[in-house]
Order: structure tokens, then sequence, then C-alpha cells
């Protein structure tokens, strides 16, 4: 069987993308470190926008990133159905980038969160949640300050929630995707809930789901 | 040309900084605050003698970097 080549992408102010590497290559990935200025992911089976603080978050998060010359591509592959994948600021950059719908805005009561949460699994029908059973609860560590996504539109289709409510998230939606389900923003981190560890390998099913939609034939 | 670029975040989208801006001042004991918006202001200078074909740039630059058409709207004031 071939080998499913993933590409994460480092922007300048990313810093998950060492620990995203790790992770999907523990859930059985070739993952690379592809740079934010590259302009051809020819070869990838998918991309992930990891988690950090991309272009320093000025501006809003993710709107300078989303012109990063990277980001051509990464639209490119979404629109040819790759399973595309932005972890925590990676999620903000999507959705500035108009990739998946909504935005973020800070957390309810200001606070930056950084705590483990508990999601339910609530659409498997995505690149992210293939693999989990749906209802199934995860507990994964979530870190952010603009954190609450925002969907005017109700075009976002939510396939994680928290159990609680963190942060004021519509819907309480932690993970959203696209209408054809192979573009994911997930708020909180799979990454750091993917070895016991590190107190949870809770991420390693989502990972493992994110890293067998990329193994696949894409059917557009 | 300097052209101020307010953004202002859509009445429907919350807005927890001004929620709390405001629960301090009635903690001052500023009883007639009935509400806070935290809005933003990004200040330009731009090359051109049209005060239109600017504006019209500035409307460009906006729609693309400056707002997100999700949460919020923007008014564009060339100084003459």
């Amino acid at each position: 069987m071939a080998v499913t080549r993933i590409g994460v992408v480092t922007f300048p102010g990313s810093n998950c993308e060492h620990d995203t590497v790790w992770a999907l290559t523990l859930a059985g990935a070739d993952a690379e470190l592809v740079w934010h200025r590259d302009t051809d992911l020819t070869g990838l089976d998918g991309v992930v926008l990891p988690g950090g603080f991309a272009h320093g978050d000025y501006l809003r998060p993710g709107a300078i990133a989303r012109f990063s010359p990277v980001m051509a591509e990464v639209a490119r592959l979404a629109s040819e159905g790759r399973p595309v994948l932005g972890i925590c600021n990676g999620f903000q950059i999507l959705c500035e980038a108009g990739l998946i719908p909504g935005a973020h805005i800070a957390n309810r009561d200001l606070a930056f969160i950084c705590r483990p949460v508990e999601v339910e699994v609530v659409d498997t029908d995505s690149i992210l949640t293939r693999a989990a059973e749906p209802g199934r609860r995860l507990t994964i560590p979530l870190n952010s300050y603009e954190g609450a996504w925002v969907d005017p539109s109700r075009a976002g289709r939510v396939v994680l929630r928290y159990v609680d409510d963190p942060n004021g998230s519509q819907d309480r939606a932690a993970a959203v995707a696209n209408e054809a389900g192979n573009v994911v923003g997930i708020m909180p981190h799979p990454e750091r809930a993917s070895e016991a560890v590190l107190g949870s390998d809770d991420g390693l099913v989502l990972l493992a789901g994110f890293v067998d939609s990329c193994g696949r034939e894409v059917t557009v | 040309m300097k052209v101020t670029v307010n953004i202002v975040r859509r009445p429907d989208v919350a807005d927890p900084q001004g929620a709390t801006v405001a629960r301090a001042l009635h903690d001052l004991g500023h009883a007639s605050v009935r509400s806070v918006r935290v809005d933003r202001a990004i200040h330009l200078e731009v090359d051109g003698d049209d005060p239109e074909a600017v504006r019209a740039e500035v409307v460009r630059m906006c729609e693309e970097l400056l707002a997100n058409p999700v949460l919020e709207d923007f008014e564009v004031v060339v100084e003459e």
C-alpha cells in the first residue's frame, strides 16, 4: 500500500507544526513540513494548517495568513476534494480564506482557555470524524483566545460539539466541516491528545480518520 | 491623502470586549452607561489626488483584507 503523504504548513508564528507532524506519524502517515511560501503541493494527499499565531494574528487571526502563497495550493486541493484540516489557528485561517463558513471572535468570558475539554462526535460524514462513533465523547486540550466560532449564514456543518460550553461558540461547535466534508476546522488540539503519556490519546481516532481519508481516492 | 477606516462589528455579532468594558464602567459608578461597543480605526496615508478614486481603492482594501465581511461593516473617511 502506498504511503499517505501529508503536508503540515509552517507559517511565521505557527507553533504546533512539529507536534502535528509527530502525531500524524503516530497515526500512520508520512508527514512533512511545508513552508508557507511553497507554491506547489503536488504529490501530497492532504494538508494540515496547524495551531499557533500565523503572522502574529495581526489584524485578525488568519487575516494575513490567508494570503500566504501556499494558500492558493490549499484552495486548489480543497476544490479537488482532497482533505484539508485546520487546527486552532488553522481553523481561523480556513474561515478567513472562505474555505469554511463563519469566523472567530474572542471567547465569551474574554479568557484565554487552556485546558482539556470534552467534545462529542455529532457528525461522522467528514474527513476528521469518519473513524469515530457518533455520540462518542473525547477529551482534547483547548488552547485559544479567539476560539468562539460564529456563522450568521448557518452554512457550516458542526461535526464535533463541546459537551459544556467553554467559549460561547455557536451551536457549541468545536469542529466544523464545509458542505462536502473534505475541509474541516477544529478548535481543540487532537495532536496534543495523541499518546497516553500526554494524558489522553482520544485525538488519535480523529487523526487516524484524517490519515485514512487522505489515503483514499478522491471522488468529487 | 489621509484616510480613516472605521471597522464596526455588526450589531448581531456579540462583542465580549464591549460587554466587559461596560461592566467596568458600571463598577466605577458610571450607572448611565447603557451599552459599549469596542470598534477599530485604521489610519492610512495613500498616494493620489482624486478623493473618490482613493476612496474606491480603500473600499477594495477593506473588502480584500481590512474587514471581515462575516463579522464587520466598514466606513471609509477621506480627509480632504
